[in-house]
């Protein structure tokens, strides 16, 4: 199995809150690929798209988040997601 | 003869808590009731819980929609979002396979997710907590075939209780507000008499239809369901009068003397920026009151640090060099929030609340002083602490909010100590005042009173031993004189110095600063206008 990793630090204010968590799981569901999210390069992995699972990882501000996805367009997601992250959910068009 | 238009009125006897007069269609607000839901075979409770998410969903789309402003949406979209998950519910789904009927199987799916964040070490996780009950509450209500608990414009309501963020989310316009709980001197009510909504408390909303005919009359503490077309024609016309009498009182403006003309500071209590939006800061001497605990009420997150200071700032501008004095937050007692205040204390009003909750939580209370230390550099701030009982706590906070300073100033960031005043509501305090450092006393009638009379202000039919009394004008006395001769400023901005009744009994004291909500300063300066000196 091939899975494309990437990772970014999170400087978001109060950390993956509902806000933040809203935009990445609704990017997340764009991608037709399976993405997983963790808070460590070893997992544990949680589905990327799930928000009931990303919140409740409860990731505070500072934290490295991980992804790993698989499928056609799991470079273009990656690509994304850490833009969004890196960017500090920023408001959609 | 037809009866069945000819109904007798109904009249329900309550006690005022905020003036004026409604009429309109009475909507019940009822507490969730699922257990009366019969359990069916699975397939059949499959689709009432698919049924009941898709109507929750529609709902929460639809108040999206209207929410117009960013935290509404946040929690509507984060609540939509959840419902949009197949993993919230899926423990659910696989429950009634298991032959568990719906209501209890979405229950046992979600309870354990509010359980987590119940117990979360952030307050921003803990807070929402209630974001999943909300949700929880609203699929249970399509599940129990109960609507959506979307309240229309200028209605009268009836309920048990109501949170102020409820209150907040209403759009009263010409409505009104019932409550069987609560008393005059809630938040509910003091959110009600600021913003002009008649609300009576104490009343038996049992036999109330929805949508029957109503008319609410928040002076007089009476509800009259399916008044005639005299007593309807009657009240439109007070009405009317009450809107013109408020009018001519509003033009009661700018500095007021007794009638020996003696000059008396009135100010205003506010709760945000908006009630100040249709102010002109001409007409007062200044913000006596600012309560800080409805920044952190009913919304999705704790306010940081920078929109506080946003706020506490914009505030100062407006009122330009005229002071403006802040409460640090007075959470806990009938003011509870989410992620903070416990939940389990078993004596609110004498619990965790105030200063006590603020110096268990010093990562809130200092991001709270850093907002205020920074906003002082823009105006006349004030800061006062609630809930004081021993002058050690006022000293703690003293220490706290230098070091808070100082470092703001190490960081780079101007910074200024405000002048550090208390607010007098608990008896230890009033009775030993001359041992507080406080630069300014403010009198919180409310708490005093009922901690003088040992009598819950939440109580109806205690209202008799709430009244102010002798002892409660005594403790007022007492710290007035000992302020006045202390060169320090001493105020009132509880119930009682919005009450043009008891504003003689106040002067006689020696008060000379009254702080009262917006809607009460034309009746308040027309009683000080009034006043010709103390009784013989």
């Amino acid at each position: 199995m091939n899975k494309l990793r990437a990772s970014v630090l999170m400087r978001h204010e109060v950390g993956l809150h509902a806000r933040p968590s809203v935009k990445l799981t609704k990017l997340a569901k764009a991608f037709q690929s399976r993405i997983d999210l963790g808070l460590s390069p070893d997992g544990p992995w949680i589905d990327a798209k799930s928000i009931v699972k990303v919140m409740a990882t409860k990731a505070p501000k500072d934290s490295t988040i991980y992804f790993r996805a698989e499928g056609g367009d799991a470079k273009a997601a990656l690509d994304a997601l850490v833009t969004l992250v890196d960017e500090d959910f920023p408001d959609g068009p | 003869m037809d009866h069945r238009t000819h109904r007798a009125a109904q009249r329900i006897e309550g006690r005022p808590a905020a003036p004026g007069i409604a009429l309109g269609p009475l909507v019940r607000l009822s507490a969730v009731r699922h257990d009366v839901r019969q359990r069916r075979p699975a397939a059949e409770e499959h689709q009432a819980l698919v049924d009941a998410l898709t109507a929750s969903q529609e709902g929460l789309s639809l108040l999206a929609r209207e929410a117009g402003d960013a935290e509404a949406e946040a929690i509507l979209a984060f609540q939509i979002a959840l419902l949009e998950d197949d993993s919230l519910a899926a423990p659910a789904f696989a429950k009634i396979a298991e032959g568990e009927a719906a209501h209890r199987a979405w229950g046992a799916a979600i309870d354990p997710e509010i359980a987590s964040y119940e117990t979360a070490e952030d307050p921003y996780f803990r807070g929402r907590a209630s974001d999943l009950r909300d949700l929880r509450d609203r699929v249970l209500r399509h599940l129990a075939g109960e609507a959506d608990q979307v309240v229309p414009a200028g209605v009268i309501l009836a309920a048990d209780d109501m949170p102020p963020s409820t209150f907040l989310a209403t759009d009263w316009r010409e409505g009104g507000l019932v409550l069987r709980r609560g008393s005059p001197s809630s938040h509910v009510a003091i959110l009600a008499r600021s913003r002009g909504v008649p609300m009576i408390v104490g009343a038996d909303i049992d036999r109330l239809d929805d949508g029957t005919d109503a008319l609410l009359d928040g002076d007089a503490g009476l509800l009259i369901v399916d008044p005639d077309q005299d007593t309807r024609t009657d009240y439109c016309r007070r009405r009317t009068e009450q809107a013109e009498a408020r009018a001519a009182m509003a033009s009661f403006s700018g500095p007021v003397h007794t009638a020996a003309g003696e000059p008396v500071q009135v100010m205003i209590n506010v709760t945000g920026l908006a009630e100040l939006k249709t102010l002109d800061p001409g007409d007062v001497d200044g913000i006596g009151l600012m309560r800080t605990e409805f920044l952190f009420q009913g919304r999705a997150q704790l306010p940081t640090e920078e929109e506080q200071y946003r706020i506490y700032r914009s505030m100062l501008e407006w009122a330009g060099d005229k002071p403006v004095t802040i409460r640090t937050l007075d959470a806990g007692g009938d003011k509870p929030i989410a992620g903070l205040t416990r939940a389990d204390d078993a004596n609110p009003f004498l619990g965790i609340r105030g200063v006590r909750l603020s110096l268990r939580h010093l990562d809130v209370f200092v991001a709270q002083l850093r907002a205020l230390a920074r906003a002082a550099v823009a105006g006349n701030l004030k800061v006062m602490i609630p809930m004081v009982t021993v002058p050690e706590e006022l000293d703690r906070c003293r220490v706290l909010f230098a070091q808070t300073c100082d470092q703001l100033r190490r960081e780079g960031i101007e910074a200024k100590m405000p002048p550090l005043g208390m607010m007098v509501e608990v008896p230890a305090a009033a009775l030993t005042i001359e041992d507080f450092n406080a630069n300014f006393f403010s009198i919180g009638s409310n708490d005093l009173i009922q901690y003088v009379a040992a009598a819950s202000r939440d109580e109806p039919e205690l209202a008799e031993l709430t009244r102010p009394s002798r002892a409660v004008f005594g403790l007022i006395g007492h710290v007035v004189k000992y302020a006045n001769r202390a060169g320090r400023e001493a105020s009132l901005c509880g119930g009682m110095a919005g009450d043009p009744a008891q504003v003689a009994a106040l002067l006689d004291q020696g008060l000379r600063t009254f702080s009262v909500a917006p809607g009460a300063l034309g009746p308040v300066k027309a009683a000080i206008a009034r006043y010709t000196g103390p009784a013989a």
